[in-house]
Formats: structure tokens, sequence, C-alpha cells
């Protein structure tokens, strides 16, 4: 059955936060508000365990390829925003939880409720 | 501190850090898995040496080099290229400079290396150094072996002594082989030394006549010689490459692989069968490539090996290798075909790499849904245990080889 767990006021959170809530005694939930939306996620990659949430978020990574097919360099898409594991690096799109290199593989994702000022993860 | 992100808005601050709080996931499948219940050992777990490079330097009897490193310790670095943390997405890495340690009279290096390996449920650890991996690399012969020695006696002097369940090897200045001779045999019986260790990012033959004395040295002793590989991305051939990703997965491999061939080509499993050779850090699925494409050619050219009584892969099967970064393909059975080749169940070492950036728990192995319990505690504990002579009845007093 699922529960609620109170994250905290939407006022508290401005754009690029994090709170990361326990799920009971072994667990906890990465909370994020990014462009404006709120997204949760498992604090656990499917990689190797790592606590996912934990680390950086980051940008994507794009190579910018010229109409001739040529190189020209690299820049971030902050359109795109990852969430990247400490321990390897694992990187997943904040929009869905999956591993952008493998996309097969992804963070189990939770809903987020706003209700009021406050912020519920359906766990 | 302020570790770097991709832009200000979503910066991230940290004000402490804490290697078990970071491995918090890692304590819970240690507990989960009853990792605790065997003996785990790390064939291949680090330290940063450059840490107490100062300590080192006092170790270093040369007045010259002592003075010069001193005064610029970046005179012993390797110059091997690294993106290791990925700008900071491993965050062990930046925040790893405010971990506190209590100043207890136990060396930090030690306290550091207790918390990760208690986490993930390790008892031993053998010990390597990060950046002496590449010293073989530096034109300089007499800085490889005054730097050599003075790494050995600092590690048997201030590190080894402090904990049991931290393991050393002889790091051999293998440029020099009248050195890498007198350093084998200077330090091979202290305390905690359970191998000999050869750096394999190098241009010296394996097979050169030179070194036949040192082996000799070595399997007396019936310790384990270990190939640690690494990169270079100053290699004229690796330098064609223009992403990390590239120059690690291919030098990390090419110089075992190079190694490897030397060592069956000349026939040396022949000449020191006695020896446990052990292949590391070039994770696993070169081995049946390699031993493939060299059964292959032998069946045609044996007159070029003479020196051989089986086929290349036959060898390959006898020898050793740590498991890490062991390649995790989403079709396990491409795995299972080269635990196989290996004879993994007799042959394979568990090793994390831990600190370093492709780290690999215990569950990489305890997870393998094609081992049986047998097959998982021997790669991670028995193999290590049987090959480096391991007494772990202080941890473990009812243990009983599988």
């Amino acid at each position: 059955m699922a529960k609620e767990i109170l994250v905290g006021k939407a006022s508290d959170f401005k754009e690029g936060d994090k709170k990361i809530v326990p799920n009971g005694k072994n667990s906890e939930i990465g909370v994020y508000l990014v462009h404006g939306n709120w997204y949760a996620y498992a604090n656990l990659c499917p990689h190797q365990g790592g606590p996912a949430c934990e680390g950086l978020l980051m940008a994507k990574v794009e190579e910018v390829i010229a109409e001739d097919k040529t190189y020209q360099g690299m820049r971030f898409n902050h359109d795109e925003m990852h969430i990247v594991c400490p321990w390897h690096g694992w990187e997943f799109d904040i929009a869905d939880g999956q591993a952008v290199a493998d996309r097969k593989w992804s963070l189990r994702k939770f809903e987020v409720e706003v209700r009021g000022e406050d912020v519920y993860v359906i766990a | 501190m302020e570790l770097p992100t991709s832009d200000r808005y979503h910066s991230m601050s940290v004000d402490s850090f804490d290697t078990e709080k970071l491995l918090t996931n890692a304590a819970r499948q240690r507990d989960a898995r009853k990792l605790n219940e065997f003996p785990i050992f790390d064939a291949d777990a680090h330290h940063y040496e450059g840490e107490s490079i100062s300590e080192i330097i006092e170790f270093i009897d040369d007045d010259i080099l002592n003075h010069l490193a001193r005064a610029n310790p970046a005179i012993i670095s390797s110059g091997r290229g690294g993106y290791q943390p990925m700008g900071g997405r491993i965050t062990r890495y930046p925040l790893r400079k405010i971990e506190e340690t209590p100043a207890d009279g136990t060396h930090r290096d030690v306290h550091l290396s207790r918390r990760w390996m208690d986490a993930m449920g390790i008892d031993y650890i053998g010990l390597f150094p990060t950046g002496m991996l590449g010293i073989g690399l530096i034109p300089q012969v007499e800085v490889e072996v005054q730097y050599a020695r003075a790494y050995m006696r600092w590690l048997t002097e201030k590190i080894l002594p402090q904990d049991p369940r931290v393991k050393g090897y002889v790091f051999l200045p293998f440029n020099s082989p009248e050195a890498a001779y007198e350093i084998a045999t200077e330090f091979g019986d202290k305390e905690g030394i359970v191998g000999f260790l050869i750096t394999s990012p190098r241009y010296k033959p394996v097979h050169d006549n030179a070194y036949m004395k040192t082996y000799s040295y070595i399997e007396e002793t019936g310790k384990p010689l270990i190939f640690h590989s690494g990169l270079n991305w100053n290699d004229p051939l690796m330098s064609v490459t223009n992403r990390f990703i590239a120059a690690h997965a291919l030098g990390f491999t090419l110089y075992n692989v190079i190694h490897m061939c030397n060592w069956i080509c000349n026939a040396l499993n022949e000449r020191f069968p006695k020896i446990p050779v052990v292949w590391t850090e070039s994770g696993l699925a070169w081995v049946p490539w390699l031993g493939q494409r060299l059964d292959n050619d032998y069946k045609m050219r044996s007159s070029e090996i003479p020196g051989l009584k089986k086929l290349p892969s036959e060898y390959m099967g006898d020898m050793f290798y740590t498991s890490q970064p062991m390649e995790m393909p989403n079709d396990l059975s491409f795995l299972e075909s080269t635990f196989k080749m290996i004879n993994a169940e007799t042959q394979l070492l568990y090793s994390s790499d831990y600190p370093h950036w492709d780290a690999d728990m215990p569950s990489t192995i305890y997870d393998l849904p094609f081992l049986d319990e047998k097959a998982k505690r021997n790669i991670l504990g028995g193999n290590a245990i049987r090959i480096f002579n391991l007494d772990v009845s202080d941890r473990y007093p009812n243990y009983k080889a599988a």
C-alpha cells in the first residue's frame, strides 16, 4: 500500500535543490525541483547500488558537429539535467530517471504531490 | 566545499565528507548478503601514496634526488594523462581532502582504508600505490629505483605494521634489473608483504635474461608475481586517441596483453612453473580474445615458440586474474563464457580498485547468477588465501578452504 512521505515546504526549495528523505529503515528517496518540475527517485543506482541522489546534478554534455560533419567541440545542454551517481558516474535523465548511456536501466521513480505548501512523495 | 558543476543553479556544497557515509549502500549490501560470514580479500586496493609524499621523500637516500624531490615532488610524477574524477562527478576525489581522521597515532592512510573495507565487508586488502603505477615511464631509471626503495621502506615501516589486515607488494623498479633483484630480496620477506609487483606501463621485455634471477628468487619465496596495468596517454599509439575513455579502456588492457604475450611466447610458465602470475586491473574480456588468437597462431607457428608444451590458452588458464574492472555485459552469458575460459572458480581473485573511479563492490561477484556459493566464496577470498598463503585465523578461526 502506497504511503505518503512529507518532504517539506515547497517554499524551502529553489531551482536545482534536492532533499533526500528516508523511505523506511534501509532506503532513501531524492526529491528534486528542476526547471520548475518536481521529481523523486530512489537513492539507489541500478549499476552497483551507489547513492545516486547524493551526487551532482549536471547538464547533459553534447557534441557540436557542423553541417559539414566536422567536430567543433562540446557544450552543456541545460535543458536536460542529469543525476550523476557519485560512485561511478552513471548519469540519469532527471525527466524520467533513465540511464542516458543505456536506457534499459533506470532509477526507480516516485510520484511527487504538492498540496498547498507541503511536498509529498508517494512511496 | 563547493563542487564543480555545469552551472550555478545546480551547484552542490558539501561541509564534510565521510567514506562510511558514502558507502552506506555498500554496508547494506554487506549485511543483506552476509558478507561478514566468510573472508574477503581485495587483491587490488589502492592508497594515494602521493598524499604522504613528504614522508616518503624522507626515505630517499640519494642526497641530490632527496633535495630535488623536497623542492618539487612533481619530479617523481610520471606524466600519465588522466581524467579519473570525470570533472568532479566522482565526488570522493575532491571531497577526500576534507575527510577527517583521528590523530591517534594510526596513519591516515590506514584509517581511510579501514573505513571502506569495513563498509564493503572486506577483511583484507592487497595495497597498490596510485601515482607510482606510471613511474616506469619516466626516463630516469635512477629516480624509479630511489623512489621504489623509499616507498617500500615507508610502506613496510609506517603502514603495514599498523594493521595486519593491510597487505603489501614489493614494488620492483623493473627498468633496472639489478635494482629490481636487490629490492625484491631486501623487502620480499618483510612483515605484511605477500607478493611482488611489476607495474605494466613500461617498455622493458619481461623475457630479458637480466630478469631471470629475480624470477628465480620470487619462485623460491612462493609468493605471486603481479602485473598491475595502467595507462599512458603519451604512448605514441595511445596518443592517437582523444578521449580518456579510449586511453583507459585500451591502455589498461594492452600493457598486460603485451607482457602476457611475452611471458607465454618465451615459455616463462615452463621455466618458472611455481610462480603464481597475477594479471591485474585489465578486466577479463581480453583473456578469451588473446587466448584464442595465440592458440590459432601457435598451431601454425609452434616452431617459433618451441618452449611450450601445451596451448597458450592453457597456460593462461593456469594463471590468475583480478576481477576489476569486470565487464558487465547486459547479456551475462558473455561473462559466463569468460569465467569458463579463465577457470574462474580457482583462478579469479576479487578486487575492488577502491577508491578509484571504476571500483567494483563485492556484490559484483556475489550477485552473479551463474556462480554457486562455493565459487563466490573462492573468488571473493578463498583463491587469494590460497595463493597469497594468508593466515585469516585472526578473523576466521575456523576457516577451512572450500
